[in-house]
């Protein structure tokens, strides 16, 4: 439990995601089975314990501290969990010789009923020192949030054993902890783990972006084209009555889409976009991001929300048909071989919950410019170029795919906030906060519409840190306010791929993918945009 | 007699009013008895300061020649009689130098602690506990969250991550005086023996602890030559908390932050300041530290200055020892 304690203490604290993998990977390195492979399972959050309510962790400090010493301290730190580690009182005898592993505990509370939890708890940490009662506080309320996805962990699994992380992702969720094959495979003293979990995820294939200068190159005969849709990409797998929709990623995601699951009466494995929307003579008239969002990150789905925001797949590609054993796995086939069977295959879908990316027609590339510059649907974020004759192959790999995203939405704002970066950064004001006009005309104040941390020069960064220490006007620990007043402060030019409305910001929007274009040091706040101008761009 | 009429509070500082002296006073005063060498508890401008002659010589280097009008060092132990009253210095284990002072009349001692810590420090002498009628203790870490880890512990911490991550700079973040030599001093009883380099204000501290025979081994400045191509990469570089955040850091490599620091016990203050290692290394007591002592001294009373007052204070009261707070101002809470 030490090693998994410290991990936690310095992976919360590492903003830069190389420092994370490395201490991730190194920990892997140096843990033996099944230590790693449940702290491995803590991380991705795939262990199943029982949990302990935040009420019977604080009768059991009750019992140990006085309630008005505990409530300056809590009232001090702020955090329940790191309140109970840091004041735990050590027993007046230490029962046990060395303090417990994570897999002790994992394994021990695995077989305990809800009634025994608490007593197994406060006898651990009395065994446990500052730092492993933090972790197992965290664990046990299942609140371990430490600023690491379960793709970050994958990447360290990859790093520790120098494979490409998409061959962890494809195995994943055939594996249990305290996934033994799999160390032993990536320490070369096994063999690389079979996957024998039915619907796996299969290993996405990704595109290149565009760069105008590839034009020469680039043949208009060879590439279909299709709508980018903004939504986000997943597999649908259904395979010998298991039905499973993965992230892009390979996350299990299924849970928060039963809508979907129930119209999964095919075997096979789809390649599309999810989105919301709901079907109309001419087909689903999909929603915007705003409301898909609705739908994600949700640990259970209420029914409101599934008839308020019926989600759907759009299906680009066919991975799979039929089962593994009696099926064919179509990668291999070109892809308009690919498509072919997928227009049979989503026909006989339900028409609610799959419908096709239509393919876009197109002689040159002046021709498709021009659809790209004016898309049939707000929600489309720009065009798919696919070769014919590309199999799918999981990655980037440059060439058979290009996406070719729409121009970006720009927006001149003025900077109200900055905060120091991280890392390289940390001395530097790197993070900012930038704000738009809003109210009457002759008395507009500024309301901020989003951060931005990145769009700019190393040259361009020490400009602004320069700027914002010579024109600070109130510090709060890391950040200051600076100087935004009709005359005096800096305009950026923010660049942005979309804007949803949003109930959490004061100026009602949020944008997407917001990033520095350009400094212009040359206009007044005063010209700076109104809040109107970005009002305008909210759709639906 | 009654203790209150041997030291009070004032808003010079604790004032004696029998002897006229006044004991780290924040404003100029004509006669100082000055515990340590902490800008916020040892200031210029006093007609005649007291203290032990590292204290004093400390002073000096922060403020130069003429920091008081006189001066008179004393040392462990020794009884100087201050019109007709008693006072002896003992050491405080807190930073090179610092003493507690005992003030004693008519058979009443009181005991001001000063700032003091209980853990072992190669860079200065041991607490020493002194019994007394009335102790003054510190309560800048009087929670008990605050629990300071061995601080052998906190250096293998940070040689894990040099030697984990060779390609980064780690800039260990410590207060000019005291801190940054222990923790110097603490790397090597770890035994690196490469060089560390210092922040500029570091420099002079560090030279004179060096004098006292307290050995820091091969210390560089943390300077950049025109056209020096070093690059600091893997280096372990000591400077004031402040000069992380300051341009000055920008000389170094992907630079990691480390804080050592017994504030750094909370997670949450790590992360506002941009900590990426929080080295728990303090120069005052922790929680255990301060109730064992109390504890141990078992005074008749306990006033409470500077920190978390009312959290030691309900301790002392659960123990059944009479405790108030002074409410003392202008010592600086933040500083460790």
């Amino acid at each position: 439990m030490e090693g998994f304690a410290e991990l936690l203490d310095r992976l919360v604290l590492t903003p830069q995601r190389n420092g994370k993998i490395k201490l991730l990977a190194d920990y892997f390195r140096e843990t033996p089975d099944p230590e790693r492979g449940f702290a491995l399972a803590a991380i991705t959050r795939d262990l199943d314990l029982a949990s302990v309510k935040p009420a019977m962790l604080r009768a059991l400090v009750a019992e140990r501290v006085d309630p008005e010493l505990f409530a300056y301290s809590y009232d001090y730190v702020g955090d329940l969990a790191e309140t109970i580690s840091l004041i735990w009182p050590a027993p007046e005898q230490r029962r046990a010789n060395r303090p417990p592993m994570l897999s002790e505990i994992v394994e021990t509370l695995s077989q305990t009923s809800r009634r025994e939890g608490p007593l197994l708890v406060a006898r651990w940490l009395d065994d446990l020192d500052a730092s492993g009662r933090y972790a197992l506080l965290k664990l046990v309320t299942g609140g371990l949030r430490i600023g690491v996805s379960a793709r970050l962990a994958k990447q360290a699994l990859a790093d520790f054993g120098r494979v490409d992380v998409t061959e962890i992702e494809e195995l994943w969720h055939g594996l249990k902890p305290p996934y033994e094959t799999l160390f032993a495979w990536l320490e070369g003293r096994g063999t690389r783990p079979t996957s024998l979990a039915a619907a796996p995820f299969r290993p996405v294939m990704l595109a290149t972006a565009l760069d105008e200068a590839d034009f020469p190159k680039l043949d208009a005969a060879d590439y279909a084209a299709e709508w980018k849709w903004d939504g986000i990409r997943v597999q649908a797998v259904a395979e010998d009555g298991m039905r499973r929709i993965y992230s892009r990623t390979g996350d299990d995601i299924s849970h928060a889409f039963p809508d979907i699951l129930d119209a999964m009466d095919f075997e096979g494995a789809i390649d599309g976009e999810l989105l919301v929307g709901r079907l109309g003579e001419n087909g689903i008239v999909a929603g915007t991001f705003g409301d898909l969002q609705q739908r994600l990150n949700r640990k259970i789905v209420t029914a409101k929300q599934l008839s308020d925001y019926p989600a759907f797949v759009r299906a680009y590609d066919l991975l799979q048909e039929g089962n593994q054993e009696m099926g064919e796995d179509l990668r291999p086939l070109p892809f308009s071989e690919r498509r072919k069977r997928l227009d049979a295959f989503v026909e006989d879908l339900d028409p609610q919950r799959f419908d096709l990316s239509p393919l876009v027609a197109f002689s040159s590339f002046e021709e498709l410019a021009a659809f790209r510059s004016a898309p049939p649907h707000p929600i489309i974020e720009g065009l798919m170029l696919k070769r014919h004759d590309s199999p799918y192959v999981p990655g980037r790999p440059k060439g058979p795919w290009f996406k070719w995203k729409r121009d970006p939405f720009t927006v001149d704002a003025v900077i109200v906030y900055a905060q120091r970066g991280h890392g390289k950064r940390s001395s530097y004001y790197s993070d900012f906060t930038f704000a738009v006009w809003t109210g009457p005309e002759d008395d507009p104040s500024l309301v901020p519409v989003g951060k931005a941390y990145f769009g700019f020069t190393d040259e361009e960064l020490r400009l602004l840190d320069r700027f914002v220490r010579e024109n600070t006007t109130e510090r709060f620990g890391p950040v200051r306010a600076v100087r935004a007043e009709p005359d005096h402060g800096l305009v950026v030019e923010v660049a942005f791929e979309g804007l949803n409305r949003s109930t959490r910001h004061k100026s009602g929007v949020a944008m997407r993918f917001p990033r520095f274009s350009r400094l212009r040091w040359d206009k007044p706040p005063r010209e700076a945009d109104r809040l109107e101008a970005l009002e305008k761009l909210l759709i639906g | 007699m009654r203790p209150e009429e041997l030291l009070r509070p004032t808003p010079q500082g604790l004032c004696c009013p029998p002897g006229d002296f006044h004991i780290d006073p924040v404003r100029p005063v004509e006669r100082a008895l000055i515990t340590h060498g902490h800008a916020d508890h040892a200031r210029a401008g006093h007609g005649h300061v007291l203290a032990t002659q590292e204290t004093l010589d400390i002073m000096r280097l922060r403020y130069g020649e003429d920091f008081a009008g006189s001066t008179q060092a004393v040392t462990f132990g020794e009884t100087v009689t201050i019109n007709g009253l008693t006072v002896r210095f003992h050491p405080a284990g807190h930073v090179l130098g610092s003493a507690q002072i005992a003030v004693e009349q008519n058979g009443m001692r009181i005991v001001v602690s000063g700032d003091y810590k209980r853990q072992a420090d190669p860079t200065c002498q041991g607490f020493e506990p002194v019994a007394c009628d009335v102790f003054i203790t510190e309560a800048t870490f009087a929670l008990p969250v605050f629990r300071h880890p061995d601080a052998a512990h906190e250096i293998a911490l940070l040689l894990k991550s040099v030697a984990q991550f060779p390609e980064r700079s780690h800039i260990v973040g410590a207060y000019a005086l005291g801190k940054a030599q222990r923790v110097i001093s603490l790397i090597r009883q770890a035994g690196y023996d490469k060089p560390i380099y210092i922040h500029g204000a570091l420099q002079k501290l560090c030279d004179y602890y060096q004098s006292q025979g307290i050995d820091l081994g091969d210390l560089q400045p943390a300077t950049l030559e025109e056209g020096d191509s070093r690059d600091f990469a893997g280096a372990i570089v000591v400077g004031p908390p402040s000069a992380f955040v300051d341009r000055w850091a920008r000389r170094f490599p992907d630079p990691l932050a480390c804080f050592a620091s017994g504030w750094m016990r909370i997670r949450q203050r790590a992360k506002q300041q941009g900590v990426e290692l929080p080295l728990i290394i303090s120069d005052h007591c922790d929680w255990d530290e301060l109730t064992d002592t109390i504890r141990e001294i078992a005074p008749d009373e306990v006033w409470v200055t500077h920190g978390r007052e009312e959290a030691l204070v309900r301790w002392c009261t659960l123990a059944g020892i009479p405790a108030r707070p002074l409410h003392l101002v202008g010592y600086e809470d933040e500083g460790d």
